[in-house]
């Protein structure tokens, strides 16, 4: 093994073959192989069980029944894209995602302009340290919160809404509510822990700059405009594209977890019906369909999202 | 005429700071009131709850009737908690093992067909075959309903292995090199140089893992039909769905939870034991999550 380190300068000069690098760093791939045996048999043993979404599979045929299957060409996707639900799944998915964004996204910007603005060193501490929190509490604590926050024996909302002479009003149950609870919530959540990577590229803008802009004559909120967000604008504008990227991945768990049958309405999305096709009415290959076609346009938007980035000079992440 | 300007803006600043403080608590009482509210409902008997009928902020007296409740079936909670424990422990200490294993190994240049696993693990962070497929393979491998179904699906992040392989790039190749002129092989270079180097890496990734564990409920809801086997995030959901009249997602009950419909005050009191574990530590885990959204944040 002494030889290894020399060896791997000469070997840039003469071509070995495989065996001579298995012997060399034999033990390197000994580390290596559990992991891609993880990722072979747990992510791309799944990829290849999607030809079920091209076929009549059945659970009750076992897993042999994917050899045996009848073809089925493009009859589910043709199904799914005919379906009554497929416009409304498409619709809900998007607009939770958008009204996400759209809400998350300029919250977070201002949150950590405001934090950075803080003089006292240990109350900045203390509101990060607050504000960050709920991103810590598992989505079905968030779920449990939101339900106490809302149910009629007592919740708050109902209480002030019964204060003001109103009656109480079963939230989770009426769909237009819907859409409002997840993206509220959803802020509430993750505001303070997305202004980290803000705080982050503002801790990076030259100080000069404020100095100069003070000598200028440059207020708070002017040097806000015109030096800190133009200093950040790199790191705003690859979440944003990161994020549109991601509109389709919409977090599916929440929904799955405050969402019934009275509001399918709004809140049920592809998550949610991929859940229920596959493991509730176990249409194995109908529900792997819609997950395929799904992932496919998921990927595309990724994959253009991250492209503008570059065409943008901006790195990407990857 | 300047000095009277400086003193109009600077009386502007102090203006802002002020708003700015305020602004801040506002923030800090929305984001605690919700958690806040959760902890005093725990404490307020169902006869206050209807008698009242309102949010209640603070109540009238202390009921303890909810953990009372929780205490007479701590079997089943204490086994929860122990199925929590378990997949957090071992399934912390696998994936923070294999991970390592296959960043250390992947983060040498030298190596051949690294450029291949690395485009292999990369396209699954774009790409996979979705819940059905997935569960297949789990059952096929005759994980349902064991507590490894919630270790191994899940067991490597390509996330956290790719932020674990761009710091050990970082680790200088000279350090490599005197410990092979000294006779050390590769696995012993791993653990006598590159971790001890790397131990801020591995702390966050580890906690990554082990909130990630502590918190997760869907694999468990997925692949586990047992009740007794089930961890707590589970517990909790099902007490709280056994409530809600309007629910119709019956795939699995618990039966011995369900036995009386959970009050607002037994429901609020389940969270708080969920939740109390992960409040403690937050604070001193908190820096490492930031600097591990540092560390990602950077090009991978």
């Amino acid at each position: 093994m002494t030889s290894s380190a020399l060896d791997k300068r000469s070997s840039l000069r003469v071509r070995k073959g495989p065996l001579f690098y298995l012997k060399r760093d034999w033990l390197l791939y000994l580390l290596l192989l559990p992991g891609v045996a993880y990722f072979i048999l747990f992510k791309y043993l799944p990829i290849f069980g999607i030809i079920i979404s091209f076929q009549n599979y059945k659970p009750f045929f076992g897993v042999s029944g994917i050899f045996t299957s009848e073809w089925f060409g493009l009859y589910w996707f043709r199904r799914f894209m005919s379906s009554y639900y497929f416009w409304r799944l498409m619709r809900n998915t998007f607009l939770l995602s958008f009204y996400s964004l759209l809400w998350s996204f300029p919250s977070a910007i201002l949150l950590a302009l405001l934090i950075n603005e803080l003089q006292n060193k240990h109350f900045k501490k203390l509101v990060q340290t607050i504000s960050y929190l709920p991103h810590f509490l598992s989505i079905v604590i968030i779920a449990g919160i939101i339900r106490s926050l809302l149910s009629t024996d007592g919740g708050l909302f109902n209480t002030i809404i019964v204060l003001f002479g109103g009656q109480p009003i079963y939230f989770l149950g009426a769909p237009q509510y819907f859409r409002t609870i997840y993206v509220v919530s959803g802020v509430w959540q993750s505001i303070g822990w997305n202004t980290i990577i803000y705080l982050a590229a503002i801790a990076g803008v030259d100080g000069s700059l404020y100095e100069a802009a003070e000598l200028d004559g440059a207020g708070v909120f002017r040097k806000m405009w015109h030096v800190t967000l133009p200093g950040i604008l790199p790191v705003i504008s690859l979440q944003l594209i990161l994020n549109v990227g991601n509109l389709l991945n919409v977090g599916y768990e929440k929904v799955l977890l405050l969402y019934n049958d009275a509001i399918l309405e709004t809140a049920d999305v592809i998550g949610t019906y991929v859940y229920r096709e596959g493991l509730q009415n176990q249409s194995y290959s109908y529900s792997t369909a819609v997950g395929l076609f799904t992932s496919v346009l998921a990927m595309v938007m990724v994959l253009g999202s991250n492209a503008i980035c570059k065409r943008l000079g901006q790195e990407g992440i990857w | 005429m300047a000095k009277k300007n400086r003193k109009i803006a600077s009386r502007g600043y102090r203006a802002f700071r002020v708003c700015n403080v305020i602004i801040m608590i506002l923030l800090m009482v929305v984001i605690l009131v919700p958690i806040l509210s959760v902890v005093v409902n725990s404490f307020v008997s169902a006869a206050e709850i209807a008698r009242r009928g309102v949010f209640i902020l603070w109540p009238e007296e202390i009921d303890i009737g909810s953990y009372q409740y929780l205490w007479e079936c701590r079997g089943n909670i204490l086994r929860a908690y122990g199925n929590t424990l378990f997949r957090t422990v071992v399934g912390t200490a696998l994936s923070l093992i294999v991970t390592a294993m296959m960043a250390y190994s992947l983060s040498k240049k030298y190596l051949k067909g690294r450029v291949v696993i690395n485009g292999m693990v990369f396209f699954t962070m774009l790409f996979g075959g979705g819940l059905i497929p997935t569960y297949m393979v789990v059952k096929m491998f005759g994980l349902i309903d064991s507590l490894w179904s919630m270790v191994i699906p899940g067991m490597v992040s390509a996330w956290n292995m790719f932020i674990m392989r761009n710091f050990f790039y970082s680790i200088p190749e000279s350090l490599e090199e005197a410990a092979l002129i000294d006779g050390a092989n590769q696995a012993q270079i791993m653990i006598r140089v590159t971790l001890p180097l790397s131990k801020a890496v591995l702390a966050t990734i580890g906690l990554f893992y082990a909130v990630g564990h502590w918190n997760s409920w869907f694999d468990a809801m997925l692949y586990i039909n047992t009740s007794t086997k089930l961890p707590m995030q589970n517990i909790l959901r099902n007490i709280i769905n056994s409530v809600s009249d309007l629910e119709a997602l019956g795939s699995e009950q618990f039966e011995l939870m369900d036995v009386k419909p959970a009050s607002t005050s037994l429901r609020c009191a389940v969270i708080v034991i969920t939740a109390t574990p992960i409040i403690v530590v937050y604070p001193f885990v908190q820096k490492y999550f930031v600097k591990g959204v540092m560390i990602g944040s950077v090009k991978g």
